[in-house]
This record gives structure tokens, C-alpha cells and sequence, in this order.
């Protein structure tokens, strides 16, 4: 008996306006149900046309193969591997929002978890196309699966960092949806019993599976759910550390250090966390759900992002003094020459990347500027651009002038096929999310019902009673009775 | 597939559920189900239904993923097909732990997200009916199921006690079955013989 839960009288609410159960359904649903807006069409429509752009640019990948980014012997991985670790470590966030702090109880992710999640779907989606398409022949992609083949079988060579992402990419996108799709049951299921039209019958009740909220089910819906959660946190921290795998088990200077890992998975959630602050901080304004998403979300995100901004921030200090401390040539030239120094071909990327990921995160440790829409969208943007650099520094910084000066290569330039591809990607995933947002609810119906009578507005005034009334009232009245 | 009788009511706060299941048990009716649009924890207890067992069944999966990969890479890269890679030992078990890793938690998690459809019979096109549309939305709804010695009109009256509202007897089938949403049939409107509704 007594009290299961404390929830802090000064911790703000999650919910405002005052809402009942009736209420989140309308409000959530709303923007699901009702016809699709001028601005969405507008949005959709640009995102549609940069796919197309995008696909343009793969066809000429295709037929002319990888000469036609420009890459060369030296610069062999250029923009395409960059934007493959820019969008895989984008979908990081995602998982950490709906897994991590799903395990750590923290009840302000139901705000922003379902669109976190679905972001993390499309990103694994455009971050997936780089790698496959980079093969050049990508009719011989499926040569990566270790298939019974006719040359042995000769199989795929498990030892090679480069499998484990084969690996780790396609578990992690998996995983992904199905936690995302297990999750959106329920709220589909509020869908199928809300719809009037013919087709929204038929659509939401394929999509539904069926689910009726039966006890029993909702039982074993958290336990799949909790376990799902403690399976995908430990998937999280080894996807991106594999990913810093390519680069850490090679010999190249610049990438043969043992940090990566860790400082790999601290920029992926930085850079996530950025993109779901773009995604939510208009979101919540055009589908009008700012009582859902509130500024405390936002706040508390920009948190995370000062937090991990400086992780990352001593990280490259650290890989820094470490090039210099270990006193290897070819490790400092990377660096001092490379990197630091502005003058070189490609040094001013490097001091971007500074700017962008190290200076300006720490503008978000004044309350003031936490809370702030306009510039949190901006700052969010603002990382994002300094974490593709960071990709970009380690990517093309390392190769364009290692070992052999005969084989450096200074004049690596992108063409507008590699960049057009870069923009397809984009269009993949505002397509991808233009759809999700029009066709389910971006926010977890169910989840917020089950925090609302805890955290909404209308119990924490409740709460500003309590100094004058006795602690057994209180106990009385915020516990339910669970004994068997 | 066999049409039943229930007696229903539905509640609006899960604070007047919570005892009103427990009295419900206490006088000896049999709860078939409460569907609630959002999961209640401390529910399933007062129900009295029993723990269940998918986290054990998402073990076993992970740890047939995990032999899998073990087994397999093993197998490919030290029997079937030894190749030199840079002079280092054929079984090289640190470089297999991130597949082995990656097949464990792919193995767990679609396994028990099977397993868990399978639990429930959820599938696209399964039909199940849940007695009022608005238990997905705001409502929690108890369904008691009828036998020859129950006495329907005390059952209302005892619901109706409990604070449920709109109480009523209704017929339905208690299984799912394979339909669509937009169609409108319903089996269960075909009411049994003498069927006092």
C-alpha cells in the first residue's frame, strides 16, 4: 500500500491545459484526422522534389560509377561516408530517448519519444543508401551477407570492421522498428476506433493488428516493451562504436586512436538530440501540440546537448594533446598541419567544427537561452552543421595528405552528383516524416495517458495544497490500492 | 466459436477500477477482461492474473543467437574455409564479439516481438471485438462472462454499485477472427436462441 510513486512538487508539468483522457485522444488525433494542411503539402512537396533530385544523382552514380563523386586512390571515402556517420549517428537520439530514459524512468520522453524513434528509422534508412551505393556495383551488394555461394562458398570475412556494420546497421534498423511499431500499436488501435471514413477502417484496422487493450496484453506489452528497451540500450553504444571501428582499426593517422568509441557515441546523441530539437520545435507549432511538448522539453534536451557537446568538446581536446604527447609524426602532421593549421587546403574545416560543436553548445548553459524557441532551432541547425564537419574533418582530413606526398590528393572537391545524393537523403527523410506525421500520431497516445494523471497540470496544482494537509490525506488520496 | 453472454460496464477513473476489481473477484464472478486504453500497472496483479513469461522466452532466443553466430563464424572460418587475414589465428574469438553481439540482440528481440503476436493473436486482418470503441480512448471497460448460475440482473445492480456506468448485457464471440475493419459484419449479431438481451 501507501504511495508506489513520488512525484516532486517542484518538477513542472508535462501536460498543460488541463486535459482528460478525451482530451489527449482529441488533441493528439487531431492533425492524424483532419485534411492535410497548405503548409504540410508545401513541406511534402519540396521534400519530394529533392528525393527525385536525389535519385537523379544515384542513376548517374550508377551508370558512370564512384569517378563520379570525385573520389579518387587517396580521398576514397569523401562526402558519402561522411553523411553515412552524420545520419547514422542522428538516429541515435531516437533510441536513447525511447530506450535509455525508458529504463532510467524519466517521464518527460513520452513528449517527444514516438517522433524521436521515427527519426531514427529514417535516418538508419538514408544512412544505410551511402555505404550501399558507395559499393559502386551495387548489383553485387548482396556479396556483404555470408550466403552458401558457388565460390566455396567463400564466405564474407568476419574479422573486418567493415562487416560488423553490415551487421550492426541492419540489426540496429530492425530493432528500431519494431520497438517503434510495437509501441505504435495501441495508438494505431485508437486510430481504427475513431475512424468514420471507409478507408481509415480498412487502414488502421490492418494496422492495428487487433489490439483491444486487454489487461493481459498491456502486461505483456511492458514487458516486451522493457526488455526491447534493455536490448536496444547496450545495441545503441555498439552501433556507433563499430562505426568508429572502420576507422579506429586502420592505420591511417587521425584514426588509429583508441578514444573513438566513446567520443563517436557521445557526438552521435549530441547531433540526434540537435535534429529532434529542428523536428520538434516546428513540429509542436504546426500540429499545434506545444501542451504536449512543452518548453520544459525542450529545455531539458537542451541540457542533454550542453552535456554532451562538452563531452565531445574534451574529446577533441584530449585526441588533440594525445597527437601531439604521442610524438608521432605522421599522428601530429594530421593534426598540426592537417587540422589545426587554417591555411592548409582543408584547415578551416576543422576550426568550423571547433565553433560549431565546442563554442556554441555552451550558450545553453543560461536558463534564458535553454527556453528559448528561436534559438534553440537555430542552435540545433548550427550543430548539425558542425557535426557533418566533424565527420568531414575526420573523414577527408585524415586521407587527403597521409604517408606518401606523391599520393596526397589537395584538390578533393564534391561534385553536384555527390551533393545531390547528400539532398536526396534529405528528401527521404522529410518524405518519410511528412507521411508519419499525417498518418499517425507523433506523439504516444497511450504513454501520455499513463503519465497525465501524475505529471499534468492539473494534478501538480493539486499538489500546492499539500503543505496544509496531513501526510495520511495525501497518501489517501495519490495511491492506489495494489495488493493482491 | 462459441457466442457468450457478458455482462459490461465501464468505469472512468482508474482510482474506482482498482477496488471495484477486487470486489468483483471477492464476490465470485468471473472477469473475462478489462480493456483499458492505456497499460495500468498493479492491474494484472489485482486481477489476479499470473506474471508473465516473455522475458524468458527472449533469453532463449538470445542465447540461440548468440551459439548461432559463435557456432557459424567458427565453423566458416576455421573448418569450412581457413583464411589468413594478416597472420593472425584462425579462431580469433575478440574480433566475433560485435556479430555475436548484434545476432544476440536480433534473435531476442524479433523472437519475442513474434512471440508476443503469437501470446496476444495480433496479426493484420485479425478481427477482435473489445465491447465499446471508446476503451481505447477514455473509458476502462469490465467484462464479466455469463454462466447458467449467474444472475444477470444482480450482477448489473452489483457493477453499478461499484461505480461503473452504462451497464448492459451483451452477447459477443469470444475469440478472434480473421475479418476487416471496414466491413461491417458482424458475427455476433446473430444472437443465440432465447437470448434475453
Amino acid at each position: 500500500m501507501g504511495l508506489i510513486r513520488y512525484e516532486s512538487q517542484v518538477r513542472p508539468p508535462l501536460i498543460e491545459g488541463g486535459k482528460d483522457y478525451h482530451q489527449v485522444t482529441e488533441d493528439i488525433c487531431r492533425p492524424v484526422e483532419a485534411r492535410p494542411t497548405r503548409a504540410w503539402w508545401i513541406g511534402f512537396i519540396i521534400s519530394v522534389l529533392f528525393l527525385c533530385f536525389g535519385i537523379l544523382s544515384v542513376t548517374m552514380e550508377v551508370i558512370y560509377g564512384v569517378g563520379q563523386w570525385n573520389l579518387n586512390k587517396t580521398v576514397g571515402w569523401g562526402w558519402d561516408i561522411t553523411n553515412f556517420v552524420w545520419w547514422i549517428g542522428i538516429g541515435h537520439a531516437g533510441t536513447l530517448i525511447s530506450a535509455i530514459l525508458l529504463l532510467f524512468r524519466q517521464g518527460w520522453r513520452t513528449g517527444v519519444n514516438r517522433a524521436a524513434e521515427a527519426m531514427t528509422i529514417f535516418a538508419v534508412m538514408c544512412a544505410g543508401q551511402f555505404p550501399i551505393w558507395h559499393m559502386g556495383r551495387v548489383w553485387d551488394a548482396f556479396f556483404v551477407l555470408p550466403y552458401p555461394n558457388t565460390r566455396g562458398p567463400l564466405w564474407v570475412n568476419f574479422n573486418s570492421p567493415l562487416l560488423w556494420d553490415v551487421f550492426a546497421i541492419s540489426t540496429y534498423f530492425t530493432v528500431s522498428l519494431l520497438f517503434w511499431y510495437s509501441g505504435l500499436l495501441p495508438d494505431v488501435a485508437t486510430l481504427r476506433d475513431r475512424a468514420k471514413k471507409k478507408w481509415r477502417k480498412l487502414f488502421y484496422g490492418v494496422a492495428a493488428f487487433g489490439w483491444t487493450g486487454s489487461t493481459k496484453h498491456w502486461q505483456r506489452h511492458e514487458a516486451l516493451s522493457l526488455v526491447l528497451a534493455g536490448l536496444s540500450t547496450p545495441l545503441v553504444l555498439s552501433v556507433h562504436t563499430i562505426v568508429s571501428f572502420d576507422f579506429a582499426t586502420s592505420v591511417v593517422p587521425g584514426w588509429h586512436t583508441t578514444i573513438f568509441p566513446p567520443y563517436f557515441v557521445a557526438g552521435a546523441i549530441f547531433s540526434g538530440f540537435a535534429m529532434v530539437q529542428t523536428l520538434l520545435v516546428v513540429s509542436r507549432k504546426v500540429l499545434r501540440l506545444e501542451e504536449y511538448i512543452t518548453i520544459e522539453h525542450i529545455d531539458v534536451m537542451n541540457k542533454i546537448i550542453v552535456l554532451t557537446g562538452s563531452i565531445v568538446g574534451i574529446a577533441y581536446l584530449t585526441e588533440l594533446f594525445i597527437a601531439w604527447y604521442g610524438a608521432n609524426e605522421y599522428e601530429w602532421f594530421a593534426f598540426g598541419e592537417n587540422r589545426l593549421n587554417v591555411n592548409s587546403p582543408l584547415g578551416w574545416s576543422y576550426w568550423i567544427m571547433m565553433f560549431c560543436n565546442v563554442v556554441s553548445p555552451q550558450f545553453f548553459w543560461i536558463r534564458k537561452l535553454r527556453r528559448n524557441l528561436v534559438v534553440t532551432f537555430f542552435m540545433s541547425v548550427l550543430i548539425n552543421v558542425g557535426m557533418w564537419f566533424e565527420r568531414f574533418v575526420i573523414i577527408v582530413t585524415s586521407v587527403y595528405r597521409e604517408y606518401i606526398p606523391a599520393a596526397w590528393s589537395i584538390y578533393y572537391r564534391p561534385t553536384i552528383w555527390e551533393v545531390g545524393f547528400y539532398l536526396g537523403t534529405f528528401g527521404l527523410f522529410f518524405t518519410c516524416y511528412f507521411l508519419f506525421s499525417k498518418f499517425f500520431p507523433v506523439i504516444a497516445l497511450a504513454e501520455i495517458k499513463h503519465i497525465l494523471k501524475r505529471s499534468g497540470d492539473t494534478q501538480k496544482k493539486k499538489m500546492d495544497k499539500l503543505e496544509d494537509q496531513p501526510a495520511e490525506d495525501f497518501a489517501e488520496e495519490h495511491s492506489h490500492d495494489h495488493g493482491a | 466459436m462459441a457466442i457468450k453472454k457478458y455482462v459490461v460496464g465501464s468505469f472512468d477513473d482508474e482510482a474506482v477500477l482498482f477496488p471495484a476489481v477486487k470486489k468483483v473477484r471477492k464476490a465470485g464472478y468471473k472477469i473475462h477482461d478489462v480493456y483499458t486504453p492505456f497499460p495500468i500497472h498493479g492491474l494484472d496483479k489485482a486481477m489476479g492474473l499470473r506474471d508473465t513469461s516473455l522475458h524468458t522466452a527472449g533469453f532463449i532466443y538470445a542465447i540461440t543467437g548468440t551459439a548461432t553466430a559463435l557456432g557459424f563464424i567458427s565453423w566458416a572460418l576455421t573448418y569450412d574455409w581457413p583464411l589468413n587475414f594478416g597472420g593472425k589465428p584462425f579462431f580469433s574469438l575478440p574480433a566475433w564479439i560485435p556479430i555475436t553481439f548484434e545476432l544476440t540482440v536480433l534473435f531476442s528481440s524479433v523472437g519475442m516481438v513474434l512471440t508476443f503476436c503469437y501470446l496476444c493473436q495480433l496479426a493484420p486482418f485479425v478481427k477482435k471485438d473489445h465491447f465499446n470503441l471508446r476503451s481505447t480512448d477514455d473509458i476502462f471497460l469490465m467484462a464479466l462472462e455469463c454462466t447458467d448460475r449467474t444472475n444477470e440482473t444482480e450482477a448489473i445492480s452489483f457493477l453499478q454499485s461499484l461505480g461503473a456506468k452504462d451497464v448492459k448485457i451483451d452477447h459477443r464471440e469470444d475469440r478472434w477472427w480473421l475479418g476487416r475493419y471496414d466491413k461491417e459484419t458482424k458475427f455476433f449479431e446473430i444472437k443465440p436462441e432465447g437470448a434475453v438481451v
